[in-house]
């Protein structure tokens, strides 16, 4: 069992139990839906862009504990950060989540997510919101997982 | 007790240091040594292409792919085997129909007839034909056990051309009593077609007494390969349709002018079919014939009814599907938990079940639920397998608690 602490870390559980920001954004200046069709798991993220900067970032949905918690995890790290520096976390997390490589403990929080990389299966779990985030904020309505 | 688990070879490995408890069947089954040696037999000393080689290999294996045409006819009790089509499988069988039956009889403002409980292979190929020909789909009711509201039958069947039902869910286990149903369709003239996917390997299957015009099944849910599976027809039926592919040995003669089609079946197998897996597909219906299809279903359900029992008495644990007569088959939902969570607990512990919406988005959608975790039986199944499922769903749960 000890392979799935990994996977399931006390953040990830505490964040999917819990997620934060976990509600609909209105009025907000950009939003899209998220949908995986292997699973069935369906997610909305909201943002509101105060010129290059995501001031609040909010999402509302069904999914698993990773999808849940990445995407709670993700509104707390996005939020306040510009639309570079974004590009940034979301090129860390994309590197956490499918690399090789062994983790930047500068990661912070997002390190919690490194146990998926080794559920192949569960990629598509931790990526959906992300995607899902980076559609809206390049103003795409959808995006699918597969 | 039955105890086949030594015949699979598949069976013998460990899965994360675990025993492996297979309990994904309804998705595909494990080969059986015979299966696996009957089709490395055709490639190490048959192999060539069928049907047109005057060379020995080629009439040899033509013998034994077309032998395969009877054990199929046989294990559905069909009247002959020029009633058997091999297809690539349940889906490939169930478009075949669609497309071409489609084609014969359906017309705008005619309706197709499905059941609230179809995958999603006995829905789109319909739904295409519907668009294509302007017909319209319409959806045989259930209720919150899983079973088919057939009261109002008779009336649902006006402006219905074809009614296409499945035997046995693959989300529910639900086995509908499907031949009632096929004599009103009957009655009214309307064309009955069965997906039998599920049911092959765990009913015995009479299509005459069943009195359907068309069944499908799939090989490698029948302990043989993928890519490979039947459709039978009634004679009257496949010498009316249409082919469904062009090309290969559905033609008796081409000229740019006009072609000439093949009699049935081979009028609807174009292309050089996937020959060795033919060749396990009748290893399979061998084998599961030797082995009893009744006694392996008491088998399964036997396991399957202790597993139900068992996690009954689990709290947290709901199970979807309380059909009166149920295959081996169970899905279940933990409070809490999303199935695609427990999937992966379920793994690290040698558990092999599926978790999802098995192709079966309006089922998910008549519970309200986005996903089961569905374990289902086969004949190598034993006690063992339970003890290990129930483990897996208790672990989950104090993970997540």
């Amino acid at each position: 069992m000890n392979p799935l602490k990994t996977l399931y870390q006390e953040v990830i559980l505490d964040h999917s139990k819990k997620p934060r920001h976990f509600h609909a954004l209105d009025p907000c200046t950009h939003s899209a839906t998220g949908h995986n069709p292997l699973c069935g798991d369906n997610l909305k993220v909201y943002v509101q862009l105060e010129g290059d900067v995501i001031d609040e970032v909010s999402f509302i949905g069904d999914g698993c504990a990773i999808s849940k918690a990445s995407a709670s995890l993700m509104t707390e790290l996005a939020r306040g950060k510009t639309l570079t520096e974004f590009q940034q976390l979301y090129d860390q997390f994309h590197d956490i989540v499918t690399g090789q490589e062994p983790v930047d403990i500068d990661m912070g929080k997002l390190a919690v997510l490194v146990g998926v990389r080794d559920y192949p299966s569960r990629v598509k779990c931790a990526t959906l919101a992300w995607h899902t985030l980076d559609a809206a904020l390049h103003k795409e309505d959808s995006v699918k997982t597969e | 007790m039955i105890d086949l688990r030594d015949e699979f070879p598949v069976l013998k490995q460990r899965i994360h240091g675990e025993r492996l408890a297979y309990l994904d069947s309804a998705a595909s089954t494990q080969k059986p040594h015979a299966v696996i040696q009957a089709m490395d037999d055709c490639l190490r000393n048959d192999y060539s292409n069928i049907h047109r080689g005057v060379h020995l290999l080629s009439q040899r294996l033509t013998a034994r792919y077309e032998a395969v045409r009877d054990k199929v006819a046989s294990l559905l009790n069909a009247r002959s085997s020029q009633e058997i089509v091999f297809t690539k499988g349940t889906t490939d069988g169930l478009n075949l129909l669609a497309s071409s039956l489609g084609q014969l009889l359906l017309e705008p403002g005619d309706k197709v007839l499905v059941s609230a409980m179809e995958h999603h292979a006995n829905i789109v190929p319909w739904q295409m034909a519907c668009e294509r020909f302007g017909a319209e789909l319409v959806v045989l009711p259930m209720n919150e056990r899983g079973e088919l509201l057939t009261e109002d039958f008779t009336a649902l069947l006006d402006g219905v051309k074809i009614f296409s039902i499945v035997h046995v869910s693959n989300v529910l286990g639900t086995i509908n009593d499907i031949a009632p149903l096929i004599a009103q369709a009957k009655a009214a003239g309307v064309v009955s077609i069965v997906d039998g996917a599920q049911a092959v390997a765990h009913l015995p299957v009479d299509v005459q007494a069943l009195g359907c015009d068309a069944y499908v099944f799939s090989a490698h849910k029948l302990y043989g390969p993928t890519g490979v599976g039947a459709l039978y027809a009634t004679k009257d039926l496949l010498d009316a349709m249409p082919p469904y592919q062009g090309g290969g040995d559905m033609i008796l003669s081409v000229s740019f002018e006009k072609t000439q089609y093949a009699p049935p079946p081979h009028k609807f197998e174009a292309g050089t079919p996937p020959i060795v897996e033919v060749i396990g597909m009748g290893a399979a219906i061998d084998w599961l014939t030797q082995q009893d299809v009744t006694r392996l279903a008491s088998h399964e359900e036997a396991l399957c009814a202790q597993a139900e029992a068992a996690l009954d008495a689990l709290p947290g644990v709901h199970i979807i599907g309380r059909a009166a007569h149920k295959a081996a088959v169970t899905s279940f939902v933990l409070d809490e938990v999303h199935p695609h969570d427990a999937g992966t607990v379920f793994d690290q512990m040698g558990v092999a079940v599926r978790v999802g919406h098995h192709c079966a988005e309006p089922v998910m959608q008549f519970f309200g639920i986005p996903a089961t975790i569905r374990a289902s039986f086969a004949a190598y199944n034993d006690e063992r397998d339970v003890v290990q499922l129930i483990e897996a769903v208790k672990a989950t749960q104090a993970l997540f608690a």
